[in-house]
């Protein structure tokens, strides 16, 4: 029963991380772009009067989309139109199944793994539900019974196949190395050892937690930098982001596999693109910068320090929050009577709600955290790993975005010549020189 | 890469490696947009973004508005229904029926005068071509909209009392 319950909460927290990601990428993408480009972005849809900065518009985008007709085309197929997008977010979604965001948490005395299902085999489920994908977008540029969908689905698959080898190949010079990694000691008795552990994810990332010559964090970028570049352009293509949306290119081809979807069979493509993002920023995370891993902060170290480390962490959060504070009270002096009506409240809130966080911090420091006990100690060290795990995975999905705003989309035989003719061969190379220097060393 | 197929001078030069391998250049890139994003959080205030319902831009007194036509002391229109700004129109978008002025002095009044909003170009040809100073585009509003097309066939009376605000 217990079990039951701990993987229905681990997988009610990645959904909650997975969905409240997508609505945040959404707001970070278009509020991004807009500063890249001198814009200011969106700020007009408000709830009395609260906008957030632009994050209110996804919420109004879900009620637009929920209400919308569902047009659609009279000669589609009509099971595989509907199954498409179902297909795209159920393949987005299951992908985080096997990728640890910490490596345990103590409830009532057990140690529960912080990950929803630690296979063996991570790694191979990982590409094989990633392949998967393929499906969906192909499905719907077929189904749709339109060129430019049909177009679409055809770029998606030849650009996956190509990609999809190049990330396994890149994958495989990382697998050498953390077969070779023994399992960090604390971690031993709790994951036991295993055969091929550079396949498994719980492995991989432990592994990732050593230090390499005594002072740098042994990070799989640190081990693999060619395979780190592979494996980053490979994530790009597979998730049809820029440079590589060639599926899409709405320059050519209007809008690619989903061009014939409304409503919410769009919104489901819509959000599986930013839930791919969010994989493949969590996929990025976990191989090539240590996952949950803090550099030079593993667990024991973490553990024994908890208590200066909470009390320096709560008086971060008090410092700025009153440094928010003062910049909302700032701006509440010099925007008096902007807009004449609610919009006019919202700095007053944002520094009564930073000044809430900065005192809840300070009352924090009353509970005097620097006498932390063991328990707690396991449980801020647990919520750290988490914190650490969101973070990366915020960077490397704003890396994303930072990306698609810089680069122009390839051309199609610029994307093929890439993919065979320079990743291909790089791939095998350094899969060949890392197993080479593994045997010597 | 080869260029073989393409003429001489389209200046078409192999890619050096530093160009080929892209990434130096990706990194490059990457620096210029963070630098702006960067600027632009912190700089919010000199964006060039104009917050529209509650900025407006200022025109040139010379701007040509929405129509308006002139009135007598007494009221009455000045035009005198001589066709001519219908006539040089280009979008063909003024319709005027001329009828006998009451007034022996002046020798018609336009009885119907339409202007389709939705076909003018504002080109100020009917400002050019009016003899007698009836018609003018010097109103400087530019808010012109309606949730119907028969709303922006605009008439006389509206156009005698031409108010800023837009309303019709």
């Amino acid at each position: 029963m217990d079990i039951i319950l701990e993987t229905l909460s681990k997988i009610g927290f990645m959904f909650a991380v997975i969905m409240g990601m997508v609505v945040v990428l959404i707001w970070m993408e278009r509020k991004g772009a807009a500063f890249i480009q001198d814009r200011t972005g969106p700020n007009r849809a408000a709830i009395l009067g609260v906008r957030l900065a632009g994050l209110v518009h996804p919420v109004a985008d879900v009620f637009k989309l929920l209400f919308k007709e569902d047009i659609q085309p009279s000669g589609r197929h009509r099971a595989f139109y509907n199954l498409a997008p179902w297909l795209v977010m159920t393949v987005a979604l299951s992908t985080y199944a096997v990728i640890p965001f910490g490596d345990y948490l103590t409830v009532a005395g057990r140690k529960v793994a912080l990950v929803t299902a630690d296979l063996n085999v991570g790694l191979l489920y990982i590409l094989a539900v990633a392949s998967l994908g393929t499906y969906g977008v192909v499905m719907a540029g077929w189904a749709a019974n339109n060129k430019y969908t049909f177009l679409g689905g055809v770029r998606a698959t030849a650009q996956m196949i190509s990609y999809e080898i190049n990330m396994g190949l890149a994958l495989m010079g990382l697998v050498l190395v953390f077969s070779h990694t023994a399992t960090p000691g604390y971690l031993r008795e709790f994951l036991g050892t295993d055969f091929l552990s550079g396949l498994r994810l719980t492995h991989l990332v432990a592994g990732q937690g050593e230090l390499l010559w005594g002072f740098l964090p042994k990070w799989g970028i640190v081990v693999q930098p060619l395979g780190f570049l592979l494996f980053i352009t490979a994530v790009y293509a597979e998730t049809n982001r820029n440079p590589f949306d060639l599926p899409e290119g709405e320059s050519e081809i209007v809008a690619g596999y989903h061009l014939e979807y409304s409503s919410m069979k769009f919104a489901l493509f819509f959000m599986a693109e930013y839930a791919h993002m969010v994989i493949g920023a969590a996929l990025i995370a976990t191989f090539y910068f240590g996952g949950y891993q803090i550099p030079w902060m593993p667990r024991p170290v973490l553990e024994a320090h908890a208590g200066m480390l909470l009390t320096l962490k709560l008086i971060a959060v008090a410092a700025v929050g009153f440094l928010f504070a003062l910049l909302f009270l700032r701006r509440t002096q010099r925007e008096k009577g902007k807009f004449g009506d609610l919009r006019d409240n919202e700095p007053r809130l944002g520094a009564g709600l930073w000044l809430i966080v900065a005192l809840a911090a300070l009352g924090g420091l009353a509970l005097r955290p620097w006498t932390l006990g063991p328990e707690g100690a396991s449980l801020f060290a647990s919520l750290m790993q988490v914190g650490a795990f969101l973070a990366k995975l915020v960077f490397f999905a704003w890396l994303f975005i930072w990306v698609r705003w810089t680069l122009p989309r390839f051309r199609y035989d610029q994307l093929m010549g890439l993919g065979w003719k320079v990743m291909l061969p790089l791939g095998v190379a350094n899969l060949v020189v890392t197993a080479v220097v593994l045997t010597i060393v | 890469m080869s260029f073989e197929g393409l003429p001489k001078g389209t200046g078409a030069k192999k890619a050096s490696f530093r160009d080929a391998i892209y990434f130096w250049e990706i990194l490059r890139g990457l620096g210029v947009t963070i630098k702006h994003l960067v600027y632009n959080i912190f700089h919010t205030a000199e964006m060039p973004t104009m917050q529209y319902p509650e900025e407006k831009r200022v025109y040139s007194d010379r701007f040509r508005g929405r129509h308006r036509l002139m009135q007598r002391e007494d009221g009455t229109p000045r035009c005198v229904a001589c066709q001519m700004c219908s006539t040089v129109c280009p979008a063909d978008c003024i319709a005027i029926q001329g009828a006998e002025h009451p007034d022996s002095e002046i020798e018609k009044f336009p009885e119907t005068f339409e202007i389709d909003l939705l076909r003018c170009v504002f080109c100020g040809l009917c400002e050019e071509a009016c003899p007698c100073d009836a018609i003018r585009l010097d109103t400087g509003i530019y808010e012109i909209a309606a949730d119907s097309r028969e709303k922006f066939i605009v008439q006389k009376d509206f156009l005698l009392n031409n108010k800023e605000d837009g309303t019709y």
